[in-house]
């Protein structure tokens, strides 16, 4: 509490209210309320604060310490390495290629588990048929398929794009199964008495009930779509980060390796956050999302 | 404020079959559960009952003797098990474009605004949706909430939840509204206030209401009639007409004759050794 008044107060927000406390936001119409605003989120300023806490006690730490830059580069040996493969065109090249094959892995993977999530939830016959299966396929490492999709589909993008497909593929489909199967009862029964048919619920209540599932499937979806591209590319390919990742690796340049790590982190938590807009835009109705098989 | 009736092609049609003056007609209805693992029950007993058009019923009972089943079959939500179900002189042997429904709970959609769920029925029903768009709109304005025509269900409260759900089981016109605890849920003043307000718009619209409720004082404060339901298996124990002049407001529920009603119904009850 103290921690965010403090920072609150350092933030520079204007010297005319420091005093004023609380202000509603209508007395001041010209001033966004700021200092209300980072009280009612000390996130706002905690986070950044670990980050920047975080970095500096690794930055002069280390060498106190006495751990070789080989084992763990600080902090501004990795922004340099960063810049250097930033500046490198082959590594734009590398990046594309990863980003290609996750979102194409991705819109498969996805793309298979909302229509077959479809079929399973809709129709008995098919959930009797395949359930099995899939829970029997569910169980298999998927990541240990990597090396067979290699012979299979070769060093190429395909390999990647399949390893990518195959791992999003599940969480997607718990997902959608269970979203459509969590439509509340009395409003599939309010929209029967209207005079509703299957499809007509389908579309008016299942669906919109399954979106905040499905959203929660599509983001951990893009996140395993890209963790299975990498995967694919550590077992054979000639492009892509989980490549330049190997390589850095093999050049004992530590530094490089953190800095493609840290542009992965990156990709996943755009993605993570194109996706979260969308479902704020689109279930917005739902609290929270439920999240299955993480 | 009057709302105008949009003409509808089923209407007329079934105004000229239904006999005489009864609107509903349940002859000789009984329904029995058989659920595959247990016993069957009998949930309702040789029902029989004529609603005149216009008429205001309520049918109470003690938890269990079948008031809400008696109410969904008459939706067309669960079949009968024997006898006869007419609605508007058509067979009820599924729901009919006739009938509107309130919920015990209000049963909005979250992700459709006040008057895109008001619409539902209009949609479903593949109806006009400009025409009927005015009709939601005016509707709204009934109840007290064009102001909330755009909001979301969660911004609003319980009793305006509840009236939007009266609108909508209203929007597509039928001539038969029929109401499952509707203000079960809600507080005792906000439940007195929406007693008056249905009485309006009942006045007001002139539909058919068959209205199932716990609370023996809404049943009389509402009703033409009510129909007075025995314990399981349910029956009708009697049917009490209940002449208090209309329009009626809280007032009436404090005169002595209202009093004679509800104590009248409350008795049966006690004699059953059921608690209202």
């Amino acid at each position: 509490m103290t921690t965010t008044e403090k920072a609150a107060g350092n933030d520079g927000a204007g010297p005319d209210r420091a005093g004023s406390g609380v202000a509603p936001a209508t007395t001041v119409p010209d001033k966004p309320p700021r200092r209300r605003d980072l009280r009612d989120h000390p996130e706002w300023v905690l986070v950044p604060g670990v980050f920047v806490t975080v970095v500096l006690l690794w930055e002069f730490l280390l060498p106190v310490l006495g751990v070789d830059a080989y084992v763990l580069p600080r902090p501004s040996q990795i922004a340099d390495a960063l810049v250097t493969q930033l500046s490198d065109a082959l590594f734009w090249t590398h990046l594309k290629i990863t980003m290609l094959e996750s979102l194409y892995g991705f819109l498969l993977g996805v793309g298979a588990a909302l229509f077959l999530g479809t079929a399973i939830s809709q129709v008995r016959l098919v959930e009797k048929t395949l359930m099995p299966y899939i829970v029997a396929f569910q169980t298999v490492p998927k990541v240990a398929l990597a090396p067979l999709f290699v012979v299979w589909f070769g060093f190429g993008m395909t390999s990647k794009v399949v390893m990518a497909a195959v791992i999003s593929f599940f969480p997607m489909l718990v997902n959608v199964v269970e979203g459509l199967r969590s439509a509340d009862a009395d409003r599939v029964q309010m929209l029967t008495v209207f005079g509703a048919g299957k499809f007509d619920v389908f579309r008016r209540v299942r669906l919109p009930s399954a979106l905040p599932f499905i959203f929660a499937g599509l983001d951990i979806g893009i996140v395993f779509a890209i963790l299975g591209a990498v995967v694919g590319e550590f077992i054979g390919a000639k492009e892509g980060l989980g490549y330049l990742l190997l390589q850095t690796n093999y050049n004992f340049d530590i530094a490089g390796m953190f800095a493609v790590l840290v542009v992965l982190s990156l990709m996943g938590l755009i993605a993570h956050f194109i996706i979260r807009t969308a479902q704020k835009r689109f279930a917005f109705w739902a609290e929270d999302n439920t999240v299955i098989g993480a | 404020m009057a709302i105008k009736t949009l003409g509808r092609r089923p209407r007329a049609a079934a105004a000229a079959e239904a006999d005489d003056d009864s609107w509903i007609e349940l002859s000789g209805l009984h329904k029995i559960y058989r659920p595959r693992k247990s016993e069957p029950t009998h949930a309702l007993s040789d029902i029989d009952l004529k609603v005149r058009r216009g008429e205001f019923i309520s049918i109470v009972g003690p938890s269990g003797c079948g008031k809400t089943t008696l109410l969904k079959i008459l939706a067309g939500l669960i079949p009968r098990t024997e006898g006869a179900v007419r609605v508007a002189g058509r067979d009820v042997d599924g729901p009919l474009p006739e009938v509107g429904m309130v919920f015990q709970a209000a049963t909005l959609l979250p992700w459709r605004t006040i008057l895109q769920n008001v619409m539902v029925p209009v949609e479903i029903q593949r109806l006009d949706r400009t025409a009927y768009r005015e009709r939601a709109g005016r509707l709204l304005e009934m109840v007290g909430l064009s102001g909330f025509a755009d909001k979301y269900p969660d911004e609003l409260s319980g009793g305006m939840q509840q009236r939007a759900g009266i609108c909508r089981a209203l929007v597509h016109d039928p001539s038969v509204l029929l109401m499952d605890e509707p203000f079960g849920a809600l507080d005792a003043m906000t439940r007195e206030y929406m007693n008056v307000e249905l009485l309006r718009i009942w006045r007001e619209s002139g539909k058919t209401v068959v209205l199932v409720t716990h609370s023996i004082p809404e049943a009389v404060f509402l009703s033409d009639r009510v129909v007075v339901l025995s314990p399981r298996p349910g029956r009708i124990a009697e049917v009490i007409d209940i002449d208090l002049e209309r329009p009626r407001d809280l007032g009436v529920m404090a005169s002595d004759r209202a009093g004679v009603y509800v104590q009248r119904i409350r008795t049966y009850f006690n004699a059953q050794g059921v608690i209202d």
